[in-house]
């Protein structure tokens, strides 16, 4: 038996500042009822000054594992950090 | 040749999970993991998120009860938060790839068990604060080592479910402090209400570690973190000194500081009673089943109603959308 309202992913912004984060999932009829469902379930004491909600049938992912090929293409980089690069000890403010 | 490969790849598979595990790092959802362990969390997610809507139940009668405006205001946000956390549950689980119509359903048929606490009757205001001292008392003994349980989903919606219990374990030692400061009748309710629910809250952890055989392997998995003896002794530990600052009595002659130990020696629980509760055969078991069957079919046609609602509002967009186009 499958559910009859779909899923959503429910993303709130703390505070501010801040990016909206992924706090669960929730079923709703509709965009609507999702958006206040949300506010009901993930935001009783503040937790939220925003929230977006998507059908999770929407997402695009990778594939979980972090050893996937997929993110090869940063694995071999290390030019890419500050650590990198040998400076004096005595060069200021660097 | 593909059979040795697909074996091989398995084997890869599982040694990259058991590394995982090891590590203390956590499980996310499209993850390969054993069938045992997706069943295993699929059971115990479950369980506790039925549990945490049985649970409204008891708790939920007295709000229409409660003496004054402000505790009906807190009752309310009580059991309101154990709706939350029972949706935070579902949505756990649901990431194992099992919709939540489905657990509805079976909790429906008796497939899947709640936990044993909430089939006892909650017979004075009283038992609104022992409740909330004992019963979400145990809930925190249990659920924040949960919070570091090695599937993602399940720790993190322990950590939310966490830092509500605060609240609802407080808000029922304050109930309590205030009858205790009241009549001796309401004192005497408090102590009545002590005395049937100390032993429920103590089987609340489950069957003694040599009867508890799932447990190794959860431990084994780090979806547990402690034995069930090992919870069981913390919250006696915990709510000892609690029962003397408020003045009542344990029910357990048993009861008494082991120095060497630096912990308490209490009595058994009658484990026979809570398997048969368990098996459905408690105080309120049958009601308790009954009121969530009706309020599932009760609401059958809002459901049905705002899936229509929202079918109509979806077609009317898109011929908006079509209209618009042309
Ligand atoms: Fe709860
Ligand atoms: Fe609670």
């Amino acid at each position: 038996m499958s559910s009859s309202w779909p899923l959503y992913e429910v993303f709130v912004r703390g505070k501010r500042g801040l990016n909206h984060v992924h706090v669960g999932s929730l079923h709703a009829a509709d965009e609507r009822m999702a958006l206040t469902n949300a506010r009901d379930l993930y935001t009783r004491r503040n937790e939220g000054v925003s929230i977006w909600v998507v059908r999770s049938d929407a997402i695009t992912a990778s594939t979980p594992d972090e050893k996937d090929p997929f993110f090869s293409p940063s694995g071999d980089k290390v030019y890419r950090h500050p650590t990198f690069y040998a400076i004096p000890d005595d060069v200021p403010h660097i | 040749m593909s059979g040795t490969d697909s074996a091989e790849s398995a084997t890869r598979l599982s040694a990259h999970f058991d590394a995982t595990i090891a590590h203390d790092q956590r499980i996310e959802p499209r993850d390969w993991m054993p069938d045992g362990y997706r069943a295993t969390l699929v059971r115990q997610i479950a369980q506790h998120a039925h549990s945490e809507i049985i649970g409204m139940q008891p708790e939920g009668e007295w709000i229409t009860k409660a003496p004054s405006l402000r505790r009906k205001a807190i009752l309310f946000a009580k059991v309101q938060d154990e709706a939350g956390h029972g949706l935070y549950l579902y949505s756990a689980a649901e990431t194992l790839g099992i919709d939540r119509d489905e657990l509805t359903e079976r909790l429906l048929q008796g497939r899947q068990k709640y936990s044993s606490i909430f089939n006892y009757p909650t017979l004075s205001f009283a038992d609104v604060g022992v409740i909330g001292w004992f019963v979400d008392g145990a809930a925190i003994c249990n659920q924040v080592p949960l919070c570091r349980s090695s599937y993602g989903p399940y720790a993190r919606a322990m950590v939310r479910v966490c830092k509500e219990e605060s609240f609802h374990q407080r808000q029922g030692f304050e109930l309590l402090l205030t009858m205790m400061r009241g009549t001796e009748a309401q004192r005497a309710q408090v102590q009545d209400a002590v005395d049937r629910w100390w032993w429920p809250s103590l089987m609340m952890f489950g069957p003694p570690d040599d009867d508890s055989p799932n447990s190794a392997q959860s431990m084994a998995w780090k979806i547990k973190r402690h034995s069930n003896d090992e919870l069981r002794r913390r919250f006696v530990d915990m709510t000892v000194p609690q029962a003397e600052f408020l003045g009542v009595t344990l029910p357990d002659p048993e009861l008494r500081w082991n120095e060497e130990r630096g912990t308490h020696d209490f009595g058994t629980p009658d484990y026979a009673e809570l398997m048969r509760v368990i098996k459905g055969d408690g105080p309120c078991n049958a009601q308790r089943m009954e009121r969530r069957t009706k309020a599932h079919e009760d609401g059958a046609w809002v459901r049905e109603a705002a899936a229509a609602h929202a079918a109509k509002q979806q077609a009317l967009r898109e011929t908006t959308k079509e209209g618009t186009a042309a």
